[in-house]
């Protein structure tokens, strides 16, 4: 298994917060795994440090690619750029894979009144660290209702119960900066539902001049996550989709090349754990059908 | 664990590190970095790739010190190991034979350019080096610039060493004395937005490395975005290097503070 980051248990280990996922659990798979002779390689980046042409040279007759959706999405708004503005991948993995704040050299910024954008499990473990790290002021910006929120109901739950706030049908439209380029405020958008759009959650839509600005002190933008182009990119003829996710037989998660599986995240584009787990155990049993032409 | 094979200091801040990455050191190209962490609970540093030597399987980064990480790297001698490293990351530049280009190289950023330097003299390419510094201690890698160029200017600030006066005065000196078709540059973010005011105006395509901050240098975190163009660009997977005319440098500088 080769792996990029300096850790194996990739969003396992600097996405999913301790509080909701120990360290100690993922460890105790990958030990179980080590035991049953897996061979882990970090610090490997195939595509960068090894290309997949390398791999059948080493003499690999399958391979899985689990890359991952590790792009985060931002919106593409006024201010966005501006310092304390940042992803919940940077955010979390600062603080989960990097210590930041509990020991480790990586710094995190601190503020009283932070903002999160989105409505999704990764927007609640990010408001939920927020609280953990400090912070006295905890804003969850949805721009649908709670209803319509992509997260299990069970963590919406506990974000309220730990005091989060939720701003529901509200959406961000611009970040002001102060002279040093650091964002203060937020200006948010009311919005109201409408029609039920291609998801078949009502869409959004403004709610004219109803305008507000929320003095903020960090942002952490939480609206979802690409397929990494990494891998895939460095794949000649590897059918990929125009959502930038491998393509695979669903049965069997074979792509185009014969001997070349995929699953998880690099598939459905950001989807959960269990999923993911699922797919490489169907993906295990056909390659190894494959392999040894049962 | 990356092992430490040879250490050089360049001056007080500035050390050069030939460090064993036998993978990386045969796969990496001009214009590549590396992330390396040194220490179980180390910071993630990207440093641009300065040379490599596959057969022997090692790779040289030449490091700054500006924080306590890159400090503790600076301080490991040979014998010592990184935690990690890992790569080659980035895009490669671009190599061409454009004719004549103007490297143009900034303290520490001139340890990037070198491996650039080379590869645009081995692709046909008339290369004229312009090296920058505040003091005649702080030109490197001199000698090794100059077995790669045809020509080779040095600006000092304070007139210790070559010419005295600021870098963009070099590369005025060369636009207007000679038809150049490109220039590259790397350097502190100041010294690249006026190297790229200057190269505008002459309208001259200028590619820029930047150094923004990183925390995976995989495209995991964003940190590292950069406005060019108008978009927002992530530097560890699309750059480092991007056309200079484009690049929102003020929003850089400012980003760099951070």
């Amino acid at each position: 298994m080769f792996e990029a980051l300096h850790e194996i248990g990739g969003v396992l280990k600097y996405g999913i917060p301790e509080f909701r996922l120990p360290n100690s659990i993922v460890d105790y798979e990958i030990e179980g795994l080590r035991k049953m002779g897996v061979k882990f390689e970090k610090d490997v980046l195939v595509g960068k440090t090894i290309t997949y042409d390398d791999l059948h040279e080493q003499g690999f007759k399958g391979v899985f690619v689990g890359s991952g959706a590790g792009f985060p999405r931002f919106m593409d708004i006024p201010g966005e750029n501006l310092i304390g503005v940042m992803s919940s991948n940077e955010y979390l993995t600062r603080i989960n894979l990097m210590s930041a704040g509990r020991g480790g050299d990586t710094p995190v910024m601190h503020g009283d009144t932070i903002a999160v954008i989105g409505g999704g499990n990764t927007a609640m473990d990010s408001t939920r660290t927020a609280l953990r790290m400090g912070a006295k002021r905890v804003i969850l910006v949805y721009r649908r209702s709670e209803g319509e929120m992509p997260a299990r109901r069970e963590e919406v739950g506990h974000a309220k119960e730990e005091g989060v706030e939720f701003m529901t049908l509200h959406n961000p439209i611009e970040y002001i900066g102060d002279e040093k380029g650091h964002v203060k405020a937020m200006r948010v958008q009311r919005m109201e539902l409408g029609e039920p759009d291609a998801s078949g959650r009502r869409s959004p839509v403004p709610v004219e001049g109803a305008i507000e600005e929320i003095p903020v002190d960090i942002v952490i933008v939480a609206v979802g996550v690409s397929p990494n182009q990494l891998v895939p990119r460095s794949i000649e003829g590897l059918d990929v989709s125009r959502r930038n996710t491998i393509v695979v037989n669903e049965e069997t998660m074979q792509s185009n090349i014969g001997d070349l599986y995929a699953g998880g995240d690099i598939v459905r584009g950001g989807a959960t754990v269990i999923l993911a787990m699922g797919d490489g155990r169907r993906a295990a049993q056909n390659m190894a059908r494959q392999l040894l032409g049962e | 664990m990356n092992k430490i094979v040879e250490k050089q200091r360049f001056s007080e801040n500035v050390t050069k590190l030939v460090v064993e990455a036998p993978l990386i050191a045969k796969a990496r190209r001009a214009g590549h970095f590396v992330i390396v962490r040194c220490g179980e609970k180390g910071e993630r540093i990207p440093l641009t790739i300065a040379d490599s030597d596959p057969a022997a399987g090692t790779i040289t980064l030449v490091i700054q010190a500006v924080g306590d990480s890159t400090r503790k790297i600076c301080a490991l001698e040979p014998g010592d190991c990184l935690t990690d490293v890992v790569g080659p990351l980035g895009q490669a530049t671009r190599i061409e034979n454009y004719g004549t280009v103007l490297c143009c190289g900034g303290g520490v950023g001139v340890a990037p350019l070198l491996p650039i330097i080379k590869a645009m003299k081995a692709a046909g390419n008339r290369v004229v080096s312009v090296l920058a510094g505040r003091t005649k201690d702080l030109i490197i890698l001199e000698d090794e610039v100059r077995a790669s160029s045809d020509d080779v200017i040095i600006m000092t600030d304070d007139g210790s060493y070559g010419n005295k006066g600021l870098v963009t005065a070099g590369v005025e000196e060369v636009i207007k004395r000679e038809k150049v078709d490109k220039v590259v540059t790397i350097g502190p973010a100041i010294m690249m937005k006026f190297v790229s005011l200057l190269t505008k105006k002459y309208e001259v395509p200028t590619e820029a490395s930047l150094n923004a901050i990183m925390v995976d240098g995989t495209g995991m975190c964003g940190a590292c975005r950069v406005s060019v163009g108008g978009k927002t660009r992530f530097v560890c997977v699309e750059g480092p290097e991007f056309d200079a005319h484009q690049i929102d440098f003020d929003e850089l500088l400012m980003r760099l503070k951070m």
